[in-house]
């Protein structure tokens, strides 16, 4: 059967990457149980950093893979018999359809409509689902109905209290009181709220430069520039360091930013499998060898593109390997820290801190601060050369309206508080939750038998559904039951591997971790999810992540 | 509606099959396997040339890249000016740079949004009760009553079915064209039209034709061009979206686009409209609905409208109207939706009490327009510049009269003159441009924005301090 790239990857070197393989051979190393601080802070006779770097990920049981794929094959002729009913005026379901304009092209694909009406608008209550309070560890969700058959979601007036393990508040910076919410009142009454020009006209203002500067502080970087909106920092900043001519090695899982930014760079792309090192190094070294397609000129210069944490795999970086590369092939390195700054390194400080390595060896630093800061927009950081050339050639620089104050202001205070220059060390006991919340929730995920994938020290937890029926009665059911999860099918995955994510935060409390889980192994028992095959106790525990108390 | 499968062909086929004779079929499935063969068999392959280990490590050690950007010097032009012009306090009619409070003639606040008490409370309001962040994307609980609030104010104010809110307002244009086209189809697109539409083009994929400059015989020209060539290959002209994307006042000019003749265009040759407002929303018309209102265009003709509440909003975002059918579309393809982080609440929130406030107070429109003229009349007395833009339009250029040769020296000159007009306390600034990446590049320019707060006094200075600004360096 074919599953993802991963499979692949693992089977061939499964014994020498030590453990973080997947399916069976994940024990190989023998290191059951190891106290791994991390970055072997606690351990340090481990040298190598594959020692504590476990990953999971399974091969799709064939039964499954089967019977996945007749349920979709369900769900496309219901969808058949259904337009045709429409067709007959049987179906009153008014699922919208593009009207028929005499002369016009229709503005969609028959395929983009057929999926919209008969698949997505079947589970359209399970997303995009509306909250009416701050994206904290715990939420009012809008409880909403189809109406107008089928025709439009309306809000019913109804309020769900549940938690919330859906948004991206690693660090439980989403707060509406506390020194964060005060600053930015503040900033919001001596300053503004919006600023209405780029920085190169009139916007720049005196609270961006701080907080350029101590981002680069924070990052450990000579220098650092800032840009208002995350997804932009991708799409708007690769295509200043990259032209025809140059290319561009990406991860065939990077986010649709930078899969953007890449194509408008105009530079050639080619995919390496998810995470898989040889099969990165190959393609580099074939690359150098035979430079530029039909001319056979060396190319302008490579780059390597890949993420912190992968958002849909929760897998980590194989950091260390790629800067091996990246010395041995003289190539630049372009890291996206989205998820990872903040959630992860004993100092929040992101994939190269969980890795002890210098930051300064990675040529472009990139991540956003809508998730561990709780507020919104990009940041790059790297040589004070790069940052000067951005400063001349960003396009947000040259052209689109600069950061809020209020939101620049919650960054600035909320990376003093991570920087234990603010609130003692509340920082640091954000950190530690964060870390211990982690392994607790994925060991007993793992002991249940859902089948988890991703890194141990990944706070986003993606847990594998396959069936897209039983994907959309696990979200139903769980916020029935008060817990609010995301759910994630085709076309955003696979098509046969569907997921549920939780992404954990330091704001989620024991409690509130016991009865989420209490929650999902419930409706886990009930939909039959415990597929996994892997041993129940995992190789890490979560007590190495040493707590601090109020 | 598809159309149903051809089960009846099947059927014809199925019986013609019964009723030929068994030599034809016997025929038939050796040139079948006689295919099959040529496609399996191996074709032939002049030899490679194979490199030893030792000669790719050879060439690898060769290989020396070039530096990831070009050398900046700390003391660029730039990023000295942007040191010297930072701006401590909020950037409303008064701007403070160079420790020096200044009228501002440079941000695009031109309803005086920026700094309005009654916004700031709702925005602290909104922190108090969401936060400053959203956390998520808007399908992974990033989407806050108050975005729907915002969304369903800005459908009822432009008189939409539907609008969706982006979190930024360079995204919002550069992700609505590619949702709708792709690899193939074919967008006229304008010579004027600001860079974030040139990247939404870029990023489309789709063949681009530009026409002059507000020229719609240019357009008719291509398109009548078009329409001969689609009835050399009718197959293909059926599957070929085609897309006129324009912007309703053009921030490179200060123009408007002619929208009645485009309309009728649009009828006679079946393209649809994109058109993107960021500075005509809340400007144009009579109660600052754009450019629709003030042609008096019903709205349903333009098959998507774009704008960016960051100019008379004064917020941070952009959002698009249209019809249901076509907007929802959006919300699984738009990628600057999709995939980025909601907008914080209290920039919604903001917006929204932003626009309460423009409809209860249509007057602040015609008060703008007012200065525009007031402004426009002003600045034409200036000698030795020409003042480029509508009379009525907030956003003017100040172009030299007589450019030299070398756009350099002429910004160099722009570039003093806006110096010296912040030294005497009127904040402009020369129009910023990446020269090497603009499609087709305006001649430079100080870029003047008005805003509808400023009085008769008060316009007054500024043109005097910029006639003597210009006056001073023309004389150097």
């Amino acid at each position: 059967m074919d599953v993802t790239s991963h499979n692949n990857n693992h089977k061939t070197n499964g014994i020498h990457l030590n453990g973080h393989t997947n399916g069976f051979k994940t024990h190989k190393n023998g290191h059951v149980n190891g106290v791994n601080g991390k970055n072997g802070k606690n351990g340090s006779h481990k040298k190598d950093w594959r020692d504590d770097f476990h990953e999971s990920f399974e091969e799709t049981p064939l039964v499954v893979a089967i019977f996945t794929y007749i349920s979709y094959i369900i769900i496309v002729l219901i969808g058949y018999i259904r337009d045709y009913l429409r067709y007959l005026g049987i179906d009153r379901d008014q699922t919208l359809h593009e009207p028929i304009i005499e002369g016009f092209v229709p503005l969609y694909q028959s395929w983009e409509n057929f999926y919209k009406r008969n698949m997505y608008n079947r589970v359209g209550d399970c997303c995009n689902r509306p909250i009416g309070t701050m994206a904290g560890p715990t939420m009012d969700v809008l409880d909403w109905k189809a109406e107008h058959f089928g025709k439009s979601l309306e809000l019913t007036g109804d309020r769900i209290p549940a938690m919330n393990f859906g948004s991206y508040n690693y660090l439980g910076f989403s707060e509406n009181n506390g020194l964060c919410a005060a600053t930015a009142i503040e900033t919001l009454c001596n300053t503004s709220i919006g600023v209405s020009s780029s920085r190169q006209e009139m916007g720049y203002l005196q609270i961006h430069q701080e907080l350029d500067k101590l981002t680069a502080e924070f990052l450990g970087v000579d220098d650092a520039i800032t840009f208002p909106m995350g997804f932009g920092t991708n799409s708007m900043n690769l295509p200043c360091f990259m032209e025809p001519g140059c290319l561009l090695l990406s991860d065939e899982l990077n986010h649709a930013s930078l899969v953007l930014g890449s194509r408008l760079t105009g530079a050639t792309i080619k995919v390496f499998k998810h995470n898989n090192m040889e099969d990165l190094e190959k393609k580099l070294k074939n690359a150098i060898v035979e430079g530029q397609p039909k001319t056979h000129r060396p190319w302008r210069k490579i780059l390597i593109v890949v993420e912190g944490i992968y958002s849909m795999e929760g897998s980590i970086v194989r950091l260390p390997e790629i800067l091996r590369l990246k010395k041995k092939y003289k190539v630049y390195v372009y890291l996206d820290e989205a998820h990872s700054i903040g959630a992860l390194g004993p100092h929040g400080r992101g994939v190269t801190d969980y890795f002890g390595i210098n930051p300064k060896e990675v040529d472009i630093l990139m991540g956003t601060f809508s998730k561990s800061f709780g507020a919104a927009g990009g940041y790059i950081g790297g040589s004070r050369s790069i940052i000067n050339y951005l400063r001349t050639r960003s396009y947000t620089n040259v052209y689109s309206c600069s950061m809020s104050p209020p939101v620049t202001q919650q960054i600035i205070t909320s990376m003093r508080i991570i920087m234990g220059r603010m609130c003692g060390n509340d920082g640091l006991r954000r950190i530690r939750q964060l870390a211990w919340n982690t392994r607790y929730v994925r060991r007993r995920l793992r002991e249940f038998g859902f089948i988890v994938y991703g890194n141990k020290d990944s706070p986003v937890i993606p847990i594998i559904i396959y069936y897209p029926a039983k994907l959309a009665t696990l979200e139903r059911e769980c916020l029935q039951a008060g817990l609010g999860i995301v759910i994630a099918g085709f076309p955003a995955t696979t098509i046969i591997e569907s997921r549920s994510r939780l992404c954990l935060s330091a704001g989620h409390t024991k409690e509130m971790l016991d009865k989420a889980l209490d929650i999902l192994i419930g409706i886990g028992t009930k939909l039959r999810l415990n597929y996994s095959r892997l041993p129940k106790t995992p190789e890490f525990r979560e007590d190495d992540s040493i707590l601090i108390r109020d | 509606m598809e159309t149903l499968p051809a089960t009846w062909d099947m059927y014809d086929l199925f019986q013609s099959f019964l009723r030929t004779p068994t030599y034809h079929l016997i025929v038939e499935v050796c040139l079948v396997l006689l295919i099959i063969k040529l496609i399996f068999s191996k074709s032939y392959k002049p030899e490679k040339t194979v490199l030893s280990e030792k000669e790719k490590d050879e060439l690898i050690a060769e290989w020396t890249p070039e530096p990831l950007v070009p050398d900046i010097p700390e003391d660029h032009p730039i990023i000295k000016l942007m040191e010297k012009n930072i701006v401590t306090g909020p950037p409303g009619k008064y701007i403070n740079i160079r420790n020096k409070s200044c009228i501002n003639m440079a941000t695009m606040n031109f309803l005086g949004m920026i700094s309005n008490k009654t916004i700031e409370e709702e925005a602290v309001r909104c922190i108090k009760k969401y936060g400053v962040g959203s956390c998520g994307p808007r399908g992974f609980y990033g989407t806050m009553d108050v975005h729907l609030e915002l969304e369903s104010h800005l459908a009822k104010f432009m008189n939409c079915e539907e609008a969706i809110i982006y979190s930024y307002g360079f995204a919002t244009i550069s992700s609505a064209i590619p949702a709708y086209s792709k690899r193939g189809d074919i967008i006229y697109c304008d010579e004027g039209v600001s860079f974030a539409i040139q990247k939404g083009l870029a990023a489309s994929r789709s063949e681009i034709r530009f026409f002059k400059h507000n020229d719609t015989e240019d357009l008719e020209r291509l398109l009548i061009e078009q329409q001969q060539k689609d009835k050399k290959n009718p197959k293909k002209a059926k599957v070929t979206r085609r897309f006129i994307v324009i912007e309703g006042l053009y921030l490179n000019y200060g123009d408007i686009c002619p929208l009645p003749k485009i309309v009728e265009l649009k009828w006679k040759y079946k393209v649809r409209i994109f058109m993107e407002e960021s500075f005509s929303f809340g400007v144009l018309g009579s109660s600052g609905k754009g450019v629709t209102e003030y042609y008096g265009i019903d709205i349903d003709e333009i098959d998507l409208i774009a704008a960016s509440l960051e100019n008379a909003i004064s917020s941070i975002g952009g959002f698009c109207v249209g019809k249901k059918y076509v907007i929802d579309h959006q919300r699984l393809s738009g990628l600057g939706y999709c995939f980025s982080a909601s907008q914080p609440p209290l920039l919604a929130a903001a917006a929204t009490q932003a626009l309460g406030i423009l409809e209860k107070d249509p007057g602040l429109v015609t008060q703008l327009k007012e200065n525009c003229l007031r402004v426009h009349e002003g600045l034409n007395k200036i000698e030795g510049v020409q003042i480029v833009g509508l009379p009525f339009s907030p956003v003017k250029h100040i172009r030299l009269v007589e450019p030299s040769d070398d756009r350099d020296l002429d910004i160099q000159t722009l570039e003093l003159v806006a110096d010296r007009s912040i030294e005497n306390g009127v904040a402009c600034t020369v129009a910023r441009y990446l020269e090497k990446e603009e499609k087709f590049l305006p001649p430079p320019s100080i870029r003047i924005a008005v805003n509808c707060q400023l009085n008769s006094t008060e316009i007054d200075r500024v043109v005097t301090v910029l006639n003597d600004s210009f006056n001073q360096v023309f004389s150097l």
